[in-house]
């Protein structure tokens, strides 16, 4: 490995930082692709049916047939369509749960490297600033479509998502005023030693409202408004048909994932586990892989989790939905940031 | 050349006559209000070149008032302009003149 | 050799000041929407530049408030509104050519003024903007207006409330 010691550090940095974008990409696709594949098939147990099992053994390789279909199929453009939004919205679905990943720290080290791509000391901030701009794609798709249904889908998720953006922020707050930074890092450093350190145990009021507020944002049933395919015909993606229909599909469980993944770092320990030393950062290759599996696993159980709910309950009506938001979270999570201070405070006299 | 507090304060006065062009020149309320959006940030991005190259932090903390009653300025605009709509029909200036002779 | 921070200034300024004039004169389209998607690029370009100047809180609450929440619902409003005849009127040429006069004059002025004033630049900006000494200086120094800000919300979320009520009188 000398060659890599001879570059600059620039260098350096361009080429790891090159090298972790593009497997944390892949293994984000991968998981993307399984995770409809998980969904039939849970889907299935609890309906009591058998779910894909053609292609492939157990319908295994499902996935890749469903990928050749989209792409084959015809690309068809309405003609009452506002051309160029129809044609952005599906590619700006996918960018917000991209740029998410990126903060996040899905291991502690291999050899030198961090195993995170961009360490931002203001790291959840940005999350949600990025988490803000998701609302984009669905508000785009809903007006480029110029028909009533898609509109309608658009206006509501508009709404929905601005709500629940705001008792999301507040929920993490309390996480936020005891550890003291906003550097996902340190939070996981936090939840280090034992489980009773990680802040599910710690913050549970704010393990709720989160929970609730990322189904929310993920227009995740029982809060799919957006796309309530009994009321509005599919909502937002009414007119799209082929690949591009397939982008917001994939955008929905891209969301998913990061929405997963961000639960665990700041509620469930991050690719901690408090036996074996698993949470100090890794001195040996080994180590290191174990705590990116360690991450992996919680993040796919808590995927798991979100997909299990959708099969299990029905979906709220909108009032419902925005009552349950601003009249019961929003209030919620303001007392519990006032109780969390007010005992920090107490600690501190 | 090493990038200064002029360069910064360029762009910041070219972006702020955007702004202004754009009040004078639009029709549409909506995009006048766009307009003064754009003349803020212009503001703001002056107020942190000057902050970070004088080493005071007074800037930045200005930068985050302008946002605060930019924001509230929004929903009050944006609220006024709504009902406006609603009993004009329309959000184009030179339909609502009202004071005129 | 140009550093990479001067390299990222340029893009950075070259996109920001595109998309400004794209919102308020873009040639192919007179939409307001085009004109408040093209404000949202122009917000994540000068976020960029904060993030170039280390005000990364103020980059990020940038995204946040403006690009996330505010233009949300500028697009909601003109969703609402939208109406097909509002597209098509074109930006007057009289109206224009003032316009431009006016505001040539100013940015002239501004730009004089900037040229004629000497800026000491030897000692290299050390300030980062993080968000503690913020934080800080927002809750001793500026803890009045801090108070007053949060009153102002609170009015102006009182004052929307009442104006959007369906029988305002």
């Amino acid at each position: 490995m000398t060659w890599i010691d001879q570059l600059t550090p620039l260098a350096q940095f361009a080429l790891f930082s090159a090298i972790k974008i593009i497997c944390v990409f892949s293994v984000l696709m991968f998981i993307v692709a399984y995770a409809v594949w998980v969904e039939r098939k849970v889907s299935a147990a609890i309906q009591d049916r058998h779910g894909p099992n053609r292609v492939g053994i157990f319908g295994l390789l499902q996935p890749a047939a469903d990928a050749v279909k989209a792409f084959l199929k015809e690309d068809f453009t309405p003609g009452h369509v506002r051309k160029v939004y129809f044609w952005l919205a599906p590619a700006i679905v996918m960018i917000p749960s991209l740029l998410t990943v990126a903060i996040i720290p899905f291991g502690s080290r291999l050899g030198a490297q961090k195993m995170v791509i961009a360490d931002l000391n203001v790291g959840i901030l940005y999350t949600f600033g990025i988490v803000s701009l998701g609302v984009y794609g669905i508000v785009l798709a809903g007006y480029a479509a110029n028909s009533k249904y898609p509109f309608l889908g658009g206006i509501r998720s508009t709404a929905q998502m601005i709500s629940y953006e705001i008792a999301m922020g507040m929920s993490v707050i309390p996480i936020f005023l005891l550890v003291g930074s906003l550097n996902l890092g340190q939070v996981i450093e936090y939840q280090t030693g034992n489980v009773f350190h990680w802040l599910i145990f710690k913050q549970p009021l704010a393990f709720g409202i989160f929970l609730a507020a990322m189904f929310a944002e993920t227009n995740r049933l029982p809060f799919d408004l957006p796309e309530s395919e009994q009321e509005l015909a599919g909502g937002y993606n009414v007119e799209y048909s082929s690949i591009k229909f397939a982008l917001f599909f994939m955008g929905e469980y891209a969301a998913m994932t990061a929405a997963s993944a961000m639960m665990v770092t700041l509620f469930l320990g991050g690719w901690t586990l408090p036996i074996a030393g698993l949470d100090q950062p890794a001195q040996t290759i080994g180590i290191g892989l174990l705590q990116i599996g360690v991450f992996l696993a919680k993040m796919l159980f808590v995927e798991f989790m979100v997909i299990w709910v959708r099969w299990m309950w029905p979906r709220f009506r909108y009032d419902q939905l925005m009552d349950l938001g601003w009249r019961r979270f929003i209030p919620l999570a303001l007392a519990n940031i006032v109780a969390t201070a007010v005992v920090l405070w107490g600690v501190a006299k | 050349m090493k990038i200064g507090v002029e360069h910064y304060l360029t762009v910041s006065i070219i972006l702020f006559c955007l702004g202004l062009l754009g009040v004078i020149v639009r029709r549409n309320l909506l995009v006048i209000y766009l307009s003064l959006e754009l003349m803020l940030n212009a503001a703001n991005l002056a107020l942190v070149a000057f902050s970070r190259f004088n080493n005071d932090l007074d800037g930045q903390v200005f930068v985050f008032f302008v946002i605060t009653v930019a924001a509230a300025e929004v929903a009050v605009g944006l609220a006024l302009i709504v009902a406006l709509y609603r009993k004009r029909r329309t959000a184009h200036v030179e339909d609502l003149t009202l004071m005129k002779l | 050799m140009a550093q990479l921070p001067d390299i990222l200034f340029y893009v950075f300024a070259f996109l920001t000041l595109a998309c400004g004039f794209l919102v308020v004169l873009n040639p192919f389209s007179t939409n307001p929407v085009t004109s408040a998607m093209f404000l949202v690029l122009t917000i994540g370009s000068l976020a960029g530049l904060f993030v170039l100047l280390h005000a990364f809180f103020l980059a990020a609450v940038q995204i946040l408030v403006y690009a996330g929440a505010v233009m949300v619902l500028f697009l909601f409003v003109i969703m609402l509104l939208d109406l097909p005849a509002e597209e098509r009127r074109k930006v007057k040429k009289a109206g224009l050519v003032l316009g431009l006069i006016s505001v040539g004059a100013i940015l002239t002025i501004m730009l004089q003024s900037l040229l004629q004033s000497s800026f000491s630049s030897e000692a290299a900006p050390t300030l980062e903007g993080s968000t503690i000494p913020l934080g800080r200086l927002l809750f001793t120094q500026y803890l009045l207006p801090f108070e007053i800000i949060s009153v102002l919300l609170l009015v102006a979320m009182v004052g929307v409330i009442l104006l959007s009520k369906k029988d305002l009188k």
